[in-house]
Order: structure tokens, then C-alpha cells, then sequence
């Protein structure tokens, strides 16, 4: 690699990094009940080294108790998200897929939404989404190895769809079944996303299957830039593509699973931050992955503090990402070339 | 190293494209395999490749059946030179070639330096060095196709399978990758092309296999297989071939054709 190139992909990490800290500062800081940097610093300080603040403690509670699990589970939700996206983009030779094109986010949904019409508890409505989520991928991939006379790429793309909107009807009914006064309305929230009853135990729980995720998807990281490759040229240079492309779903669909089942459906972060982290650190893995990650989690923190802060009634995260991830895809399908970068 | 195809019957699930195809390739040796379009070239490359299944007969390296091997281990004794696609994310010329080197690096290991050295190597080899840190994406058809070429040889194999390298070239590029062949033999590796024009074969090939209907109809020296007989049978066409001197002193025959009367419908039927 050249110098110039070294510098950009520095200059890129830099860039990721800063924003990063930037928007997670913003993000401890305002709300309905503002703290300003300095305070912040001070409760930090207090809490490091044990000594006494004479802050009122009405702010500690709203930095540690409330706003800390809620940025510390943005930044691991969209880091998430984003790091599955790359994955999938890359292994689907496409740059238009996400998390959802393999149906984990409705086989999710419905899991939850189910969870939710038996009027089952937190731990049960979590169990069920992220064993729907599984359950859906694992039928999509079945569909796609039995019809193995077509491009195994493409099956797997139509199969995903297709399942997709078959569970989302069953989500439907559900919504028409369901009682309109406590139920409805549960769904309906969770289905646009929310991090606004997060907990630290909730935070706990997925990081178990975000980080088994995440370890294939790092091993892999130089396969992963040949599986991007066409499946013939890819078989041709000796990867085992078969194998590779199960462990990396796998891994992908775990990790999205597990994010999805507590923060409900958040669409967008893995179609459109992977397509960023290409602009600033190219498409190889092993950079795109963790420039994907601090991305995913600023952008998360930016959605989600603009989601509580700029009406009094809290916004649905599912309808704040569409709302600025479209018109930021339609741009940068305006200003991408050929190549996708 | 020597690759042997036996009784080869090959296709895709349910539909035959070829039969009884038996040759033998050592190394240093350029075998050229020509045929009309459809004739199955490509499907009996991605059949020795081991990319389909063969339907009856075996692929050996050195007596030793690849049935079994392992992709990595294919990868590590043949090379494919693809015909030219379009990348869909902006990897480097580099960062293509590196891929080469995928084979001889462990499953969850990035390329070293020693690796690195060797796609810089490669690069230098064909004369694209200074493409090195564009992206695959912006270049040309002939820089891409050299570009892949680049990248079988990184995969240093002693077999190297090149599907139409010459198609979708210029004419100073096709000279080139030609060039190229000669030079890629005479360095022991065992090549074996399949292009769409029989001049190119007078060139660079020491052997010629004519594939029609997906059966083997001629294989021998260049100017035993491609005759004016040959070709009518094949192609339909009507064709002189005359030796002409080259402008680096050896002799090339090239073909010319005649497009008057006498060309006879396309592709006649197979024999029944």
C-alpha cells in the first residue's frame, strides 16, 4: 500500500473515531435535563476515584441510570448492525442487501409480536424473536440449498424476500388479532424500534451473541474481501465457499438477532453505514469492519438522541432512520460510480 | 507436473454438454482448445477445474486422481484466468492480485509481506505495476484481464486454465497476453487456453484441440488441426492458410477466410 493510501485509510479511522466520541458526549449532555461537559467530567471523575460530588444526584442518576445503558446500547446496537451489514453486502455480492434481506428482522418481529399477543414476559418475548430470527434464516438457507440449479446468490436473496413477506403477513394478523388497547400498540412500538426501556441487563444479554458473532466475522476477514469475488473465481482461488458463507451467516444473523430482540426493528443502519465506511476506508474487511462498527455506533447515538430530544413525544427510531436514511441512500446512489465505494 | 483428462464426459445436472475427451498436458506445453461457440470449451474448463461435476471419467495430476482434493489444494496447482468481469467493489489491482495468494495462506490469516512481495512480482511481470493502487473498478478491459492474469500467477500454479484470454482485448493487448503465454511456458507452467481464433493458436500453441459438439475432433501440433478441412468441417467456412513471415524473423501460417461464396450455414447440425 502507498503512503497516500495509508494516510486516507488513517485520516478515515481518525474521522470515524472523533465523530464517535463527539456525538456520545452530545449525547450525555442534553435531553430534559442537560448536563454540560464540564459536569459530566466531574461525575466521571467522582465515580473513578471514589471521592464525594457535589453535583445534585438527580444528574448522576440521569448519566449513569438512564443515559449510560441507553448510549452504551446504541453504540453496541448500531455497531452491530452495521458490522452485519458489511458482512452480508459482501458475501451477497451486492451492495443494496442488509440484515433484513435474509428475513432475521421479521422472523424477529414475529417472534416478538407473538411474544408480545401472549402477553408473555420480557425474557420470553427476547427468547421467542431471537429464535424466530434464527428459525427464519435457517428456512431461507434450506430453500436455497434445496434449488441448487440457479445462482446460489440469488436464490438466497429471492428466498429471503419471499419469506419475508410471508412472515410479515403473519405479523399482520397478528396486529388484527391482537387486543387493540395493550397489545396493539406494544407491537406497533416495538416494530418501529426503541431503545427508551433499555436496561443494563437487556445490554448484558446481547453482548454474548454479538461477540460470537463478531469473531468469525474477524477471522474470516481476508476470505471475506474473495467471497466478494464471483463464486466461481472464489472456489478457483481455493476458498471453501460452501463453508465460509454458512459460518458467516451464521455469525451475522446470531449478532442481528440478538440486538434485534431487544431493541426491536432498526432498519437502515446495516444497508447504508457499510457503503460509508467503503468511502472512507475502501472495501477491504479488515478495515471496513471496524470502520463499520464506530460508524454504526455514532450514528446509532446521533438517531437516538435526536429520537428523545427533538419533540416532547418520543420518535420512533424505525421512522427517524428511514426518514434520514433515504434521501442518504438516494444520494449516494447519485454519487457512487461504477464501483460501489 | 502432468494433468491428464480421461474419458471425460462432462455437463450440467441433467444435460450432457461433452463426451470422450482424453488428453494429456505437461508442463512448459501451450494446448490451445478451439470450437465454435457452444461447442463447450468453457464447460469442459470448469470441469477439469473440478467447478462442475464430470459426468464420467476422471481428472489426475500426476497420476493422482483431484476428485477429492481439497479447494485450497486445487487452488495451489491450477490457476483460472476468468474472462474479464466486472468487480463490484473498488478493490485495488493490488488487492486483486493479493487474492491470488488466498490458497497458500491459512483460512483465518491475512497476506504477509512474503505475499505482498509476490503480487508486487506478479504485477511487475505483466508490465502493470503502475496500476497497482487503482481500483479494479476504473480500469479497462485489458488492464482487467491482465489484471487477473496477474492473479493466477500469484497463485504460482503449475497448471494455468485461461478461458478466452484474448477476447474482449484490443489488438496491442491480445499481442500482449500472447506474449505473455510463450513467456509463462517457457518458465514451466502447463497452459491451456481456448480462444476463437485459430491465428492465435498458430502463435502461441504447441498443441491444438478442436472441440465440436463437445467431442474432441481434432488434437495435435497447430498445423495438423487447423486445416483448411478442418475449419469447413467445423466452422462452416471456407479458409486459406499460408505461412508468413513474422516481423521477429520466425514463420506464422495465418488463416484468411473467404467470405464470398461458399460459406456454409452455421453450426450444422451434430452428426447423428
Amino acid at each position: 500500500m502507498t503512503g497516500a493510501a495509508r494516510r486516507r485509510e488513517a485520516t478515515g479511522f481518525l474521522l470515524a473515531g472523533v465523530l464517535l466520541v463527539a456525538l456520545v458526549l452530545v449525547a450525555f449532555s442534553v435531553g430534559r435535563y442537560p448536563v454540560s461537559p464540564g459536569q459530566l467530567w466531574a461525575l466521571l471523575w467522582a465515580k473513578i476515584t471514589g471521592s464525594p460530588s457535589t453535583l445534585p444526584a438527580a444528574m448522576e442518576t440521569v448519566v449513569f441510570r438512564v443515559r449510560g445503558p441507553r448510549v452504551l446500547s446504541a453504540i453496541a446496537i448500531g455497531a452491530t448492525l452495521a458490522a452485519a451489514g458489511s458482512a452480508y453486502q459482501g458475501l451477497f455480492r451486492n451492495p443494496l442487501v442488509s440484515p433484513d434481506i435474509l428475513g432475521v428482522s421479521t422472523g424477529a418481529a414475529l417472534g416478538a409480536t407473538l411474544g408480545i399477543f401472549f402477553s408473555w414476559g420480557v425474557a420470553g418475548i427476547q427468547g421467542l424473536a431471537f429464535a424466530l430470527g434464527l428459525a427464519a434464516v435457517a428456512v431461507v438457507y434450506s430453500v436455497g440449498a434445496a434449488l441448487r440449479r440457479h445462482d446460489p446468490i440469488l436464490v438466497l436473496v429471492l428466498a429471503g424476500i419471499v419469506i419475508g413477506t410471508l412472515l410479515g403477513s403473519c405479523i399482520s394478523l397478528l396486529k388484527y388479532l391482537a387486543d387493540p388497547y395493550n397489545q396493539l400498540p406494544a407491537i406497533t412500538f416495538w416494530l418501529l424500534g426503541s431503545l427508551s426501556s433499555i436496561t443494563v441487563v437487556d445490554l448484558l444479554a446481547i453482548l454474548p451473541g454479538v461477540v460470537v458473532g463478531l469473531i468469525p466475522l474477524w477471522l474470516h476477514r481476508w476470505r471475506m474481501n474473495v467471497m466478494t469475488l464471483s463464486e466461481e473465481e472464489a472456489l478457483t482461488l481455493g476458498v471453501d465457499t460452501r463453508r465460509v458463507r454458512l459460518t458467516v451467516i451464521a455469525a451475522a444473523t446470531l449478532m442481528t438477532a440478538a440486538v434485534v430482540s431487544v431493541s426491536g426493528v432498526i432498519g437502515w443502519i446495516g444497508l447504508l453505514i457499510p457503503h460509508f465506511a467503503r468511502l472512507l476506508v475502501g472495501p477491504d474487511f479488515a478495515r471496513l469492519l471496524p470502520a463499520a462498527m464506530l460508524l454504526g455506533a455514532g450514528y446509532l447515538v446521533a438517531v437516538d438522541t435526536l429520537a428523545r430530544t427533538i419533540a416532547p413525544l418520543e420518535i420512533p427510531l424505525g421512522v427517524l432512520t428511514a426518514f434520514i436514511g433515504a434521501p442518504f441512500f438516494i444520494w449516494l446512489l447519485a454519487v457512487s460510480r461504477r464501483g460501489w465505494q | 507436473m502432468r494433468l491428464e483428462v480421461a474419458d471425460l464426459a462432462f455437463g450440467y445436472p441433467g444435460k450432457e454438454v461433452g463426451r470422450d475427451v482424453t488428453f494429456d498436458l505437461t508442463g512448459g506445453e501451450v494446448v490451445c482448445l478451439l470450437g465454435p461457440n457452444g461447442g463447450g470449451k468453457t464447460t469442459l474448463f470448469k470441469t477439469i477445474l473440478r467447478l462442475l461435476a464430470p459426468r464420467h471419467g476422471r481428472v489426475a495430476v500426476d497420476g493422482q486422481s483431484i476428485a477429492g482434493w481439497a479447494r485450497d489444494r486445487l487452488a495451489r496447482v491450477f490457476g483460472y484466468v476468468p474472462q474479464a468481469q466486472l468487480g463490484i467493489f473498488p478493490f485495488t489491482v493490488t488487492e486483486i492480485v493479493l487474492m491470488g495468494r488466498t490458497a497458500h495462506i491459512g483460512p483465518f490469516a491475512t497476506p504477509s509481506r512474503a505475499d505482498r512481495a509476490i503480487a508486487e512480482e506478479m504485477l511487475a511481470t505483466l508490465d502493470i505495476g503502475h496500476l497497482a493502487e487503482r481500483p479494479y473498478t476504473e480500469i479497462s478491459g485489458g488492464e482487467r484481464q491482465l489484471t487477473l492474469i496477474a492473479r493466477a500467477l500469484a497463485q504460482q500454479p503449475a497448471i494455468l486454465v485461461m478461458d478466452e484470454p484474448t477476447a474482449s482485448l484490443d489488438f496491442g493487448n491480445q499481442v500482449r497476453v500472447l506474449g505473455q503465454i510463450e513467456r509463462l511456458a517457457d518458465r514451466g507452467i502447463a497452459i491451456m487456453l481456448s480462444t476463437h481464433d485459430p491465428d492465435h493458436a498458430f502463435l502461441c500453441a504447441h498443441r491444438v484441440a478442436l472441440l465440436h459438439h463437445g467431442r474432441l475432433a481434432r488434437l495435435g501440433r497447430p498445423d495438423e488441426v487447423i486445416t483448411a478441412e478442418s475449419l469447413r468441417e467445423v466452422y462452416g467456412v471456407q479458409v486459406a492458410i499460408t505461412p508468413v513471415a513474422r516481423a521477429d524473423g520466425r514463420t506464422a501460417r495465418v488463416c484468411v477466410p473467404a467470405l464470398g461464396d461458399g460459406i456454409l450455414p452455421a453450426h450444422p447440425g451434430p452428426p447423428s
